[in-house]
């Protein structure tokens, strides 16, 4: 029994498979949910992560930059755990599904802002001549002059992040949160049968995966560039 | 004279080792057009750049409209300016690239309404009503709502004109305004330089390799040669008789290269 389910282990493979699906479509739900969670998260860090790294002041730039060194350079399993059970000592008691997709969008902040950066920084210093010679202030010239011509540009390359957190959100598993990787595992402790569920998880991970692919390809087809030039 | 809207004081731009200017004394009256040439390297472009504030200076001062441009006064000394007053000052100064730089995520109307609404805190109609003023003087009316992508970089540079004059300011630099246009396209965008000269009382400061407008258009000429100003003189002086011979070698090197 799991979620109100129970499976079929005495009409073959086929009906066990059937029976489980439901259980690993809630498992997938879960999936789903802390990806679009983490990379929410990872998109709006990450873009804080660059706007600092590309301050003028270093007292800004460089914390930045080490907080990013650091974020890339610790495994996220460390971050996961750190945060799981290292908060609560503080008195910050989040849920486990929250800790995990958080932790996720902050490993791939790191990653993120480099991406942001790179197209931060593909902007025509004209552009920066061209504002300041009008006198427009520092920072709507970063919100309104460069981000719209930066951001258009690394749409696929965020995307690509997208997929990559889907393809991590089994790692969350190891805090008790039950995405789909953990719930084929607790089918398979229950039933002995570890092959059905595991290998259903590698298809619906293919599909979605796919399906990410192509909805990252359809937003960046369909957003209005807008007089850019993409190169 | 009245007193000089620009005023470089002994002025020095140095890149490491590099001079570019090289203590330079150079003034221009109020609704004065000044035209800057000069070879490559001579530090002309680094005049408008440095006056529009995209480049610091390594010595010197530089009075614009009386006040000091990169130096604020403090007890009656000068110290160097912080960006508030920077902000102030950019405000008396235009200018238009040589590339343009138009903001191509914009519209036309948009690249014209931005700043005035942004920064000079102008209502949404009265920025539009300015721009639509602005689009009409430089003939592209009809375009307003195009992108500048899909306009040629004539009506581009002349979209440009019109950003820089949508702030209103005293004083219009023009950083080479036809270099990156195909020969055709070069006489439209004169056309609206040489509309402002004569129709306006901005005081203009260009810089250019087109020797036949400078010679039209200008009430004064400099030839600047490493960093400093070799000859100066009216236009008829300076292409008809110039005094110095770096001055008639180079001229007699444009006019080969045409």
């Amino acid at each position: 029994m799991l979620f109100g389910y129970s499976w079929d282990t005495s009409h073959g493979e086929w009906a066990f498979a059937l029976s489980i699906l439901p259980m690993l479509l809630r498992g997938l739900v879960v999936t789903i949910e802390a990806s679009i969670v983490g990379f929410f998260v990872a998109m709006v860090i990450g873009l804080a992560l660059a706007a600092l790294k590309g301050a003028r002041s270093r007292i800004v730039a460089w914390p930045a930059a080490f907080v990013t060194e650091f974020i890339r350079d610790t495994p996220l399993l460390v971050q996961l755990f750190f945060l799981y059970y290292v908060l609560p000592d503080y008195g910050i008691i989040l849920p486990a599904f929250l800790t995990g997709a958080l932790a996720l969008g902050i490993q791939y902040s790191a990653y993120t802002s480099e991406v942001y950066r790179a197209g931060i920084e593909a902007v025509e210093p004209g552009q920066h001549e061209a504002a300041k010679a009008l006198d427009i202030t520092p920072r709507r010239t970063f919100t309104h002059i460069v981000l719209p011509q930066a951001v258009p540009r690394v749409i696929p390359a965020l995307g690509n992040y997208l997929v990559s957190i889907m393809k991590d959100v089994p790692v969350l598993s190891v805090v008790t949160v039950l995405e789909m990787l953990n719930v084929a595992k607790i089918i398979g402790d229950q039933t002995f049968d570890y092959l059905v569920p595991l290998s259903m998880v590698g298809a619906l991970y293919l599909i979605l995966t796919l399906v990410a692919s192509a909805i990252v390809r359809i937003v960046d087809v369909s957003l209005p560039k807008r007089g850019l030039s993409l190169r | 004279m009245t007193e000089p809207i620009i005023a470089f004081d002994k002025v020095v731009k140095r890149y490491g080792s590099h001079i570019v200017l090289d203590e330079l004394d150079f003034s221009v009256a109020q609704g004065e057009k000044v035209t800057i040439i000069g070879p490559s390297g001579s530090g002309k472009s680094t005049v408008l750049r440095i006056l529009m504030t995209l480049e610091t200076i390594s010595g010197g001062v530089i009075y614009v409209g009386g006040e000091p441009l990169w130096h604020e006064r403090k007890n009656g000394d000068l110290a160097p300016a912080g960006e508030a007053h920077l902000r102030k000052m950019r405000t008396q100064l235009g200018m238009v690239f040589q590339q343009f730089n138009l903001f191509p995520h914009m519209t036309v109307l948009r690249n014209l309404t931005e700043a005035p609404r942004s920064v000079l805190g102008l209502s949404k109609a009265e920025a539009k009503a300015r721009a639509e003023e602005l689009l009409k003087l430089v003939g592209l009316t009809e375009h307003a709502d195009k992108f500048p992508g899909q306009l040629s970089g004539g009506q581009q540079q002349r979209v440009g004109i019109a950003r820089a004059l949508a702030m209103r300011p005293r004083i219009m630099l023009f950083d080479e305004p036809t270099s990156a246009l195909d020969p055709e396209l070069v006489g439209e965008v004169l056309t609206v330089i040489r509309r402002l000269a004569e129709e306006h009382d901005l005081t203009m400061l260009l810089v250019t390799h087109e020797m036949r407008f400078a010679r039209e258009i200008s009430d004064r000429v400099c030839f600047f040669d490493k960093g400093k100003i070799r000859e100066e003189g009216t236009p008829d002086e300076i292409f008809g008789n110039p005094r110095e011979e770096r001055t008639r070698q180079f001229l007699s090197a444009v006019r080969e290269g045409k």
